[in-house]
């Protein structure tokens, strides 16, 4: 079915918007992020080499100090490498997701974003082509630290690049909904330095991205609970098995729910007659 | 039907009112003048007319589509320049421009060809490829202008344009709007402090802490504060006003 043909549909029910347009907003939306990203090499570099310094030199460093026994999914014991790579590719969402924020309180300061609320769209659908853009983008990013890490001994199974992209896409909106959640609370631009300290860190370190919970669990049970209910440690597992061709249901389950709780409240939180945009009169 | 009809608007932050009881209507095809100084609460109404914020008390309709029961038909029929800059600086004029389009639903072809009819008329069409950030303060506005008739609106919103214009750039701009408005029948409400940028047919609405304090053409407003000139009349407004 052609799009013109479409052009009667009304998702979301608003009078006089077509399918077409919905389409039409979804790509340039998609576009302008794509070009934003491209254009700030210095943003994409910095994407792709942070979570392989991480594989070279961390993983390289603490391959003989943490030793990783078989777990599921792996079926032998595995490089350190290969057990870290999930949890990098989460990085990579994780800091995906916030610099979506930033760059969403940054649009809000500099007045972009008005452009887009003023748009006849549903404000839940704006966000929600926003949150698409981000994820696909650093989705894009964890495919090319993939191939890098392909020649540092991280082989999946060929299934595996394939299996991954569901969980890297729902890890990805989780934590792009995070991160517009956090936007539409952060006030200034200059608050941005307290999401690093409080938000990033504490999600990556208590989790299982970096050592398995059971080697947490041995070291201390409050820590272990806390990496348990961390909704990232979730997103981590997802990708984990994924890669693997193996799908995991509840870290399936808790990355959905999560996603949908953080983006419900965002869209709460950009509505203009409830959430805090006014409050903070800087729509 | 008015093209934009206000009624009983009130607004506020917390315990300080932003807008008291603001009512007023703008005929389709004239130019509609709202002057106040600063803090006046013009920002706050063009925030109200276009969703930003909710209005929860009073009423907005824009050619009789009420904003808060039909935001997306209202704002459909709407362009906005804001005071703040609201261009991406990190793509094209072009880029930019496609972008507004899309988000009005405009197929792609069609937007390219609005926006390269839009670039001729503001005389820009050459810098389509540039990067806006090298543009100045003038052409940016031009281009902001041009994005915000793209989607051909009824109504076009202007929130203090000419700020850190310099004089030729401002009178281009308010000239190039007056043009629209008499030979395209487009609607404006231009935001303002400047009372030079008002001509004696304007409509002018003169809002002052939150209040209006009189709407007319420029007669009907010096009549109204017994004064010679719009000058003198907007500063008795707005001092009488304080002083109350």
């Amino acid at each position: 079915m052609s799009v013109a043909s479409l052009d009667h549909g009304m998702p979301g029910g608003a009078p006089g918007l077509t399918l077409a347009h919905y389409l039409r907003a979804a790509r340039v939306i998609i576009t302008r992020e794509g070009l934003r990203f491209v254009y700030q090499r210095g943003r994409f570099i910095s994407a792709l080499v942070r979570p392989l310094v991480w594989l070279f030199i961390f993983a390289a460093g603490f391959r003989a100090v943490l030793g990783v026994s078989i777990q599921p999914p792996y079926q032998t014991y595995i490089l350190y490498e290969v057990y870290i790579t999930p949890g990098l590719l989460g990085m990579i969402l994780l800091f995906a997701g916030m610099q979506s924020s930033l760059a969403m309180v940054y649009d809000r300061e500099m007045g972009s974003m008005r452009v887009l609320l003023v748009s006849p769209l549903p404000r839940w659908y704006l966000l929600f082509c926003k949150l698409l853009a981000g994820t696909l983008i650093a989705v894009a990013q964890c495919y090319v630290f993939l191939a890098v890490a392909y020649w540092w001994e991280v082989e999946p199974p060929l299934i595996g690049y394939l299996t991954v992209l569901p969980a890297l896409l729902l890890a990805g909106f989780m934590l792009g909904s995070l991160g517009l959640l956090m936007s539409s609370f952060i006030k200034q631009l200059e608050n941005f330095a307290g999401v690093m300290n409080f938000v990033i860190f504490p999600m990556f370190f208590a989790s299982s991205a970096l050592y398995p919970l059971w080697r947490v669990r041995e070291s201390s049970v409050l820590l272990w609970q806390i990496c348990s209910i961390n909704p990232f440690t979730h997103a981590v597992e997802l990708i984990r098995f994924a890669l693997h061709g193996q799908f995991a249901l509840i870290p399936f389950a808790v990355t959905l729910g999560c996603t949908l709780v953080f983006l419900g409240i965002a869209v709460w939180g950009y509505d203009p007659g409830r959430g805090f945009m006014e409050a903070r009169r800087g729509a | 039907m008015p093209a934009l009809e206000v009624e009983g608007l009130s607004h506020s932050f917390g315990k300080r009112s932003a807008l008291d009881q603001v009512s007023f209507a703008i005929r389709p095809g004239s130019f509609t003048v709202l002057l106040g100084q600063n803090g006046a609460g013009k920002t706050t109404l063009f925030n109200l007319i276009t969703r930003l914020y909710s209005n929860r008390t009073g009423s907005i309709r824009i050619f009789g589509i009420d904003v808060r029961k039909q935001p997306s038909r209202a704002l459909a029929q709407l362009g906005v320049v804001f005071q703040q800059r609201t261009i991406d600086l990190d793509i094209s004029v072009m880029q930019n421009l496609l972008y507004a389009a899309g988000l009005q639903g405009i197929a792609h072809a069609e937007a390219k060809r609005r926006a390269q009819t839009e670039l001729a008329r503001f005389e820009l069409t050459e810098r389509a490829r540039d990067q806006v950030r090298q543009l100045s303060g003038g052409q940016l506005r031009r281009i902001e202008i041009a994005r915000a008739l793209l989607h051909r609106p009824r109504l076009l919103l202007l929130d203090e344009p000419t700020v850190g214009l310099d004089i030729g750039s401002r009178q281009g701009i308010l000239d190039h709007v007056r043009r629209l408005c008499a030979e395209e029948g487009l609607g404006v409400l231009w935001a303002t402090h400047l009372i030079d940028e008002v001509h004696a047919d304007d409509q002018v609405i003169v809002l002052h802490v939150g209040r209006i304090r009189a709407i007319g053409d420029g007669a009907a407003i010096c009549a109204k504060a017994e004064a010679p000139d719009l000058r003198h009349a907007f500063t008795k407004l707005t001092t009488e006003a304080r002083a109350a």
